[in-house]
């Protein structure tokens, strides 16, 4: 089987080689293409990210509360709805769905709705790690911070969810990971994202080879780059003793 | 906006949604049964020693988890006419993805399973004078295996949702068969949310059940 790479340059709009695979003009080839897609599939998964994360931190704290049985029974009801309906279904709920039922989310862009979408589906596994990285924490901790005279916001703000947060980083990278390959959702309610990319251009050009291997290894590079990355934000953030490395060194 | 509730039917059962239930349940199965056979030769593979039967496991298990799930259903559909030398159907495409899919995840789950019994129960089974596959399957894998089962469960939840992702090649699966006749009834709105409703009562069901598994093995 022969792959022919040329098809990059090659012109979305008709059949020729468009010169220099860059087209001038509002000729787009399909190189240009695929790095638009990838800046969508981008887009929505920072998006989703900084959603999931916010929410995350919040519904996971909340259900720490035990003296609050109703906060936390909330917190609680969040995090099932969320992680037992499937994303592809959520995905739909928000943009076939929830406009009907609230007409403002009419005018809101449809990768918006995708990146609330995949946002609220993350936030609710990110809960359960906030969750479980403050209950590993040793109960002393609070207690102690309590006895200084902090008040339970301030003891959660100051002493816990710092140190909770270091040790979920491993945790929370492979979730930022996870939300990159999950942002492939988007195809179904036709972001132009790569996965939408591949399943057009496949059928375009019918040189589904080449485009499934250069999409693969887009999302391939991106979960490796978004690795590195939180790898050096947790290196920088490091506090000697707490964490994960710490513990494996100890 | 009113809600058609007279769209949640019998008839829309029989028609639409049982078959494709169906499907999604079958796939589910399959998947897990054939995904835990062939993720646990990759395990053994991984723990054999051997550093090139290591090393092809490490390779597949990593390249499956590191490429969309969409990617490898669409991958597996446009491969496998090629591979076949004649076309195949959407279903069955999609039942030997799930099957390879799977396979990395349980996998990783079997091979965590194997290394969490103490060494020394392996030792106790060499001084026996248990071979190394006796050892395996009378003393290992009986443990590893009541061990993985609440994290079993939760990877079974997992996959039975992301058996919606059929979507992408046209299979019918259960939230196919909401979409189809939200489309051909004119219902859209009713459709999705009936598919929601459906997905997160067994979901739900399945989580509670893997939470009772969680806390009998705690105690």
């Amino acid at each position: 089987m022969n792959l022919d790479w040329d098809i990059f340059c090659r012109s979305t709009t008709g059949v020729d080689r468009v010169t220099g695979c860059f087209g001038q003009g509002g000729e787009l080839s399909y190189l240009q293409w695929l790095i638009s897609a990838w800046g969508w599939t981008a887009t929505v998964a920072v998006l989703g990210f900084t959603v999931a994360l916010f929410i995350g931190i919040i519904v996971g704290t909340l259900r720490t509360l035990d003296a609050r049985p109703w906060v936390s029974g909330v917190a609680t009801a969040w995090v099932e709805l969320f992680r037992n309906v499937p994303l592809l279904v959520q995905v739909f709920l928000w943009y076939h769905v929830a406009p009907v039922f609230v007409p403002v989310l009419k005018a809101v862009p449809s990768w918006l709705l995708v990146s609330v979408a995949l946002g609220l589906f993350t936030s609710a596994r990110i809960a359960e790690q906030v969750r479980s990285g403050i209950q590993s924490l040793p109960r002393g901790q609070r207690q102690a911070a309590l006895a200084l005279g902090l008040s339970d916001t301030q003891a959660y703000r100051r002493v816990i969810l710092p140190v909770a947060l270091r040790v979920m980083m491993p945790a929370l990278t492979s979730e930022a990971m996870s939300i990159v390959k999950n942002s492939s959702v988007a195809f179904a309610v036709s972001i132009a994202e790569l996965t939408q990319f591949a399943m057009q251009a496949q059928e375009e050009t019918a040189r589904g080879i080449e485009i499934y291997l250069a999409v693969t290894l887009l999302y391939a590079l991106t979960a490796f780059a978004v690795n590195r990355l939180l790898a050096v934000v947790e290196s920088r953030m490091r506090v000697p003793g707490i964490g994960a490395v710490a513990r494996q060194e100890a | 906006m009113e809600l058609d509730l007279s769209f949640f039917s019998m008839d829309l059962m029989r028609r639409y949604v049982l078959g494709g239930l169906w499907f999604s349940v079958q796939l589910t199965v399959v998947a897990t049964l054939g995904g835990l056979l062939l993720g646990s030769g990759l395990a053994l593979m991984r723990i054999s020693g051997q550093p090139l039967l290591a090393a092809a496991a490490s390779v597949y298990v990593n390249v499956m988890r590191s490429v969309p799930l969409v990617m490898v259903i669409l991958w597996f559909f446009l491969l496998m006419p090629f591979a076949l030398g004649r076309p195949i159907g959407a279903e069955w495409s999609a039942t030997v993805t799930f099957i390879a899919f799977e396979a990395a995840f349980f996998c990783e789950i079997v091979r965590a399973g194997i290394q969490a019994i103490p060494r020394g129960q392996l030792q106790a089974g060499m001084a026996l004078g248990m071979s190394r596959a006796q050892n395996l399957r009378l003393v290992i894998l009986p443990q590893a295996l009541r061990h993985m089962l609440p994290v079993l469960v939760t990877q079974v939840i997992v996959l039975f949702q992301d058996t919606s992702l059929v979507y992408a090649i046209g299979a019918y699966d259960l939230l196919k068969g909401f979409d189809v006749a939200g489309k051909i009834l004119g219902r859209p709105i009713e459709a999705y949310l009936g598919a929601a409703v459906v997905y997160f009562v067994i979901c739900y069901s399945l989580s509670q059940l893997a939470m009772r598994l969680h806390a009998r093995r705690l105690t």
